[in-house]
């Protein structure tokens, strides 16, 4: 609702505009034209290379994947079509990384949107220390990924971390599957629960005060207020959050690394990626994980935009602009 | 805000206050951890206490003897600031153009900066690390200076157009009035006044510059240009014979410092560029 009438307040805005510039001078087709040339050429530096180093190498991964192409044996190279993909597709590993990636993306995505709407709740309505509480919040966020991931890792380790005495002596959690998961999970969550909130927060900055107090009056209570009024509001917001996060979480590489290698069957596809390009060396593979994570990532992004319609990012923005 | 009716009582701002708690004790935890270790000696490193039982500076004198982490640490600033200011410039004229111009081609900008958001950088590694290789830009500053200005172009051309739009048109109009072109309207009047606006998105992008693992640990082979996060995971492979965690945990908490820092100092700021960007981008 409120995205769509302000979506109609900026275009009027933008005729007014335009209406004042032509009254104001007669030879617009000069100014016009300036205008255009100097709107290309500041976009251009910036196109250029965000098309330069994305398109190119992906396109060219494209190639490499339809090659026998192994750093270790390079006269081996040669063309080989899918052959690659099925050797990929046909791997367990692959599968496991697979259902690893999307299990930590479902699960971590779901605490996070929970704890990150509690926590821009905080943030944004406590009558108290509302800067500190802000100031403290961004500190996960800010932290470079692999510190906390070593944090974490410490604080797990038997005999050094005040974590791991709590379950027990030398149970050695971060070599068992499932606890690991769950650290990993638990890492991933806390360094981002403060970015989704903040995202959340914008989406409540956006509910009118007078609502809530409407609301209130009526007699709603405070659950009914925050789904019923708090929570159609901030759609579009919780929505870009979602997307932003869910296609993050599906990359998860640092915390992986740090955490456990990979052990155990905890691999995601990024480290299988980098496991097969960086210490097996094998370009030809590596390069067909880089281009079926792509898809996969198209896919999702691809989905959330369908599902969601006029409300997800990407026609949010056109409407905007 | 007044609050719900005015009737602020002190068990409700008590509530509040415990909950402020809550944040500040999940936020903290972790970090005063990794400085809590890097504090401890030796002997007392392996106690499983959280505070320090023993204190001392060795770990740092240590890391700051090696050159290993030392130049890892002048990669991690020279790359991070030169990635930003890259970015921060051409993602300013970019957003200039995307807030204030009409030109065709606007969209495709915007549309290409999202698409390269939610790019997976993964899928860039492998094709980078073979054209890398062939221009012999594997293992050097701009290797990794390139893809790190990629992928803060969409975070800087969102925060600064959000921060634009924000800026009051008719200063601009009153300037072309005067007879400024649109050039000279850019630099001299909207650029100062969007100063705040451009010093916040270099934060956040130093941020992600200063973050980044993936690009730093495939694209570099030596400390020729390993920044810090790199450089870490391998005091771990490096020393099998001595237990790393509190020349690691020191390491770490160098390169903690500069994020408390702009945290401390500039939290409105990343806060206000932080939201803007994301939702009204």
């Amino acid at each position: 609702m409120s995205m769509q009438s302000d979506m109609s307040q900026s275009v009027i805005g933008a005729d007014a505009v335009k209406r004042s510039g032509g009254r104001g001078k007669v030879v617009l087709s000069e100014g016009k034209k300036a205008e255009r040339k100097l709107g290309l050429m500041l976009i251009a530096p910036a196109a250029i290379v965000m098309v330069a180093v994305t398109g190119w190498p992906i396109i060219y991964s494209v190639w490499l994947s339809l090659q026998r192409f192994d750093l270790r044996f390079p006269e081996k190279q040669a063309f080989v079509g899918l052959e690659n993909y099925g050797t990929v597709l046909s791997n367990g590993y692959w599968w496991t990384a697979f259902g690893v990636t999307s299990l930590i993306t479902v699960v971590s995505v779901v605490f996070e949107l929970v704890l990150g709407m509690g926590l821009a709740l905080i943030m944004h309505r406590t009558l108290v220390g509302r800067g500190l509480v802000r100031t403290v919040a961004l500190i996960p966020y800010g932290i470079v990924t692999v510190v906390a991931a070593f944090s974490w890792r410490y604080a797990w380790t038997d005999g050094t971390g005040y974590l791991a005495s709590l379950f027990g002596q030398d149970q050695a959690l971060l070599t068992q599957r499932v606890p690991a998961l769950a650290i990993i999970i638990l890492a991933e969550v806390w360094k981002t629960v403060p970015f989704m909130a903040l995202l959340l927060m914008a989406g409540l900055a956006l509910v009118p005060e007078d609502l809530l107090k409407a609301a209130a009056m009526d007699g709603a209570n405070g659950w009914q207020r925050f789904t019923k009024v708090m929570i159609p509001v901030m759609k579009p917001a919780i929505l870009v959050a979602l997307l932003f996060r869910t296609l993050d979480a599906f990359r998860i590489f640092d915390n992986i690394f740090i955490l456990t290698s990979g052990a155990q069957n905890t691999s995601s596809v990024s480290m299988q990626t980098y496991n097969n390009l960086i210490k097996g060396l094998n370009l030809g593979i590596g390069a067909t994980m880089a281009v079926l994570i792509f898809i996969t990532v198209a896919i999702i992004a691809f989905v959330f935009v369908k599902l969601f319609g006029t409300a997800a990012p990407g026609s949010d923005q056109e409407g905007r602009r | 805000m007044a609050g719900l009716g005015g009737t602020e009582t002190l068990g409700r701002k008590s509530r509040w206050a415990i909950l402020d708690l809550v944040v500040v004790v999940y936020a903290l935890v972790p970090v005063l951890w990794i400085m809590s270790l890097s504090f401890k000696t030796t002997k007392t490193l392996t106690d499983g206490n959280f505070i320090p039982r023993e204190w001392t500076l060795d770990n740092y004198k240590a890391i700051f003897q090696t050159s290993e982490f030392v130049r890892a640490l002048g990669n991690s600033i020279g790359i991070a600031i030169i990635s930003t200011v890259i970015a921060v410039v051409l993602g300013t004229m970019a957003a200039y153009a995307v807030a204030r111009l009409d030109f065709p081609g606007k969209k495709a900008l915007v549309g290409v900066s999202l698409l390269v958001a939610m790019f997976p950088q993964v899928s860039l590694v492998s094709p980078l690390f073979e054209i890398e290789r062939s221009v012999g830009l594997f293992n050097t500053w701009p290797g990794l200076i390139l893809p790190y200005i990629t992928f803060a172009l969409p975070l800087s051309i969102y925060t600064l157009s959000a921060f634009f739009r924000e800026i009051p048109w008719e200063l601009e109009k009153a300037a072309k009035m005067d007879g400024a072109t649109p050039a000279q309207a850019f630099r001299k009047v909207i650029a100062p006044l969007a100063a705040p606006g451009v010093f916040t998105t270099a934060i956040l992008v130093f941020i992600l510059c200063w973050n980044d693992f993936l690009f730093a640990i495939s694209l570099t082979s030596t400390s020729a240009s390993r920044t810090v996060p790199a450089a870490l995971s391998f005091f771990t492979g490096a020393s099998q014979f001595e237990d790393p965690t509190g020349s690691i945990s020191a390491a770490a908490v160098v390169i903690t410092v500069p994020i408390i820092v702009f945290v401390l100092l500039f939290q409105r700021r990343i806060v206000a560029g932080l939201t803007s960007g994301a939702v009204k981008g």
